[in-house]
């Protein structure tokens, strides 16, 4: 599992893999977090949960991380804990985290440009372009 | 993979890509581009983004793409396409994120040279009175029922509390109030997001700048507009902050099943759409167009603060120390226009995603003062290089569906350009060239350096080459304001 940062001309770009759905959607968050440079207190602890019911996994990726992003903005929450009960059509997330310190820059929006969720070797992989 | 012999060449500056070269492209593709420009395109995704944008359905004319394209999602950068009212489609990626992002001019009769010695203190005060940066509040934090009124009426809600003047409002794209503007439509999240944030900058490329006018080349029209050689002006570039980008992720969110409720096949999920006059398309113009009021607002706020600014740092050095609006102006932004198309008059709504409208002279809804001379059309550059004003032609309303180009062309992705350019050290070079700089994040100032776009000016010349804008006067940034 992990993710690396790849080239966009206009913006930000994350190669994400993990091997299951569960981590790669894990795997998304730190990976944004870590392009924002987010920093958090640690405590006190937050608990957030979070639902969604899309058709497709890129659209309930796409929700789950925009969630993430409101919750930075109007929150000003980030997390590091995440337990999922997938469904079908969709996943409830209980998220753990706490409040930020600081945040050197600002993704505006997660795309779906060229978004697909592929297996591979390790599992699944995805590439996430953010608008910033 | 689009080939440069994919093209037809036309003239020097225009090429097509024609509706038969791929079958599911309703209308061809017409690029405004040098051919070194257009080389340079193959290296990312826009034109194959704008053959895929070719198959919305109800577009009519060409798909027109401006000399600074560059990728998108979906839908490139510079691109325009109409799509006839009312079975034709919206599509939210097509107009942006940012919606309503645009830039407003403000003119002014102080000499640079003699304003040399107060421009450090003028940027430390304008930094002062425009919130601008990752997570700071605007300039008001509003209920949530006044946001309804700023919704609604726009700059017109600014004027009523203090923060414009009537020459404001006339010389604002649509009076800086779309009609038709639904906040109803809008998302309790889109909502929140907006409420504390008007009246900011944000980060990214948005700015403000105070520039000289460089050089004048058509005096008529810069006379018209307030625009005198060597004399300061003020650029703000900024849009509809989070609310606008919240407005857009909703709607593209829930276009994903819309496309398959209306049987409509796109080959890019980032180009979803609905028909306009389906209660989806319905909604998202309304919304979309709560979204534009925000963002005129917006502008018209830190327009004040600006004034402020400069009665703080000018007033009792100089006689006249005002900001006089020439022009506000979108580039990200669906209208519903009356156009010309093949013989017809049609009612079709124009996408414009990184290009600015154009107007050509004695044009509807152009404040009378500007009638003869057509509609400003302004171009910012890069930081640190020159920004343009133009006038839009009649040639613009035939070719372009009255549109232009809007900036500089990114070239260089913002991680190559982090690991290239130090943020402190272009920060010193601008201010070795005269250029005051006040920037919240040094690495996001390195992401906007220069060196990450094409020059404006090849871009200038080939809008001007195909006459769907004319050259005005040229202006050179003395101050920039960053995120």
């Amino acid at each position: 599992m992990g993710f690396n940062e790849i080239k966009h001309t206009a913006d930000w770009a994350l190669l994400i893999w993990g091997e299951n759905i569960e981590t790669l959607f894990k795997e998304a968050a730190r990976g944004m977090y870590a392009l924002m440079s987010a920093q958090s207190s640690q405590t006190p602890r937050r608990i957030y949960e979070f639902s969604t019911y899309q058709t497709n996994l890129e659209s309930q990726l796409v929700s789950f991380l925009s969630e993430l992003l409101y919750c930075t903005e109007q929150e000003e929450l980030i997390f590091d804990s995440f337990y999922f009960k997938l469904s079908d059509g969709g996943f409830a997330v209980k998220m753990e985290g706490s409040n930020i310190t600081s945040i050197q820059r600002q993704i505006k929006a997660v795309t779906f440009h060229n978004l697909e969720i592929k297996q591979s070797n390790q599992g699944y992989q995805v590439e996430i372009v953010f608008d910033v | 993979m689009v080939r440069i012999q994919d093209l037809t060449r036309i003239s020097a500056y225009e090429w097509e890509i024609p509706k038969s070269f791929r079958n599911d492209m309703r209308v061809p593709v017409r690029i405004f581009s040098t051919h070194e420009m257009l080389e340079n395109s193959l290296d990312d995704r826009s034109l194959e983004q704008a053959i895929n944008a070719a198959t919305l359905p109800g577009l009519v004319g060409a798909v027109t793409i401006m000399p600074d394209m560059h990728q998108g999602y979906g839908f490139p950068i510079g691109g325009v396409a109409a799509t006839e009212f009312p079975n034709g489609v919206i599509s939210p990626r097509a107009i942006g994120y940012d919606i309503n992002c645009g830039v407003r001019l403000l003119a002014s009769s102080i000499e640079a040279e003699a304003a040399l010695p107060y421009l450090e203190m003028l940027s430390v005060r304008l930094n002062q009175l425009c919130p601008s940066g990752v997570g700071t509040d605007g300039i008001v934090n509003l209920a949530l029922p006044e946001l309804d009124h700023v919704l609604k009426e726009g700059s017109h809600w600014a004027f009523k509390n203090g923060y414009a003047n009537e020459t404001d409002l006339r010389r604002t794209e649509e009076n800086g109030m779309l009609t038709g503007a639904k906040p109803e439509k809008v998302s309790d999240r889109a909502r929140k997001r907006g409420k504390s944030q008007l009246g900011s900058l944000g980060a990214g490329n948005h700015f403000i700048e105070v520039d000289v006018v460089d050089e004048i080349f058509n005096e008529k029209a810069a006379s018209t507009m307030g625009l005198h050689t060597g004399m300061l002006a003020v650029q703000i570039h900024c849009g509809s902050r989070g609310l606008g980008h919240q407005i857009c992720s909703d709607y593209v969110q829930e276009f994903q099943t819309a496309i398959q409720r209306y049987g409509i096949k796109v080959p890019d999920r980032e180009l979803v759409c609905a028909p306009m006059d389906s209660p989806e398309g319905v909604a998202y113009l309304g919304a979309m167009r709560a979204a534009a009021n925000f963002a005129f607002a917006n502008r018209q706020l830190l327009a004040h603060a600006a004034r402020q600014a400069f009665v703080d740092v000018f007033a009792g050095h100089f006689k006249d120390w005002q900001l006089h609006q020439v022009y506000d102006i979108a580039h990200n932004m669906g209208k519903l226009e009356f156009h010309e198309v093949e013989g017809r008059r049609l009612k079709v709504c124009v996408h414009r995603k990184g290009a600015t409208r154009a107007f050509g002279p004695g044009a509807p809804g152009l404040p009378p003062e500007y009638q003869e001379i057509g509609q400003p059309v302004l171009v910012p550059g890069s930081m640190g290089t020159a920004s343009w004003v133009l006038v839009g032609t009649r040639t613009s309303m035939l070719r372009s569906f009255g549109s232009s180009c809007h900036g500089a062309r990114r070239v260089m992705s913002r991680s190559q350009a982090k690991k290239e350019i130090h943020g402190n050290r272009l920060r010193l070079e601008l201010e070795d060239r005269g250029i005051h700089v006040q920037a919240g994040s040094m690495s996001e100032l390195a992401e906007e350096a220069p060196q990450a776009y094409k020059d404006v000016d090849m871009v200038v010349e080939t809008v001007t080459k195909v006459d769907i804008a004319r050259k005005v006067a040229r202006l050179m940034p003395v101050v920039v304001i960053k995120g």
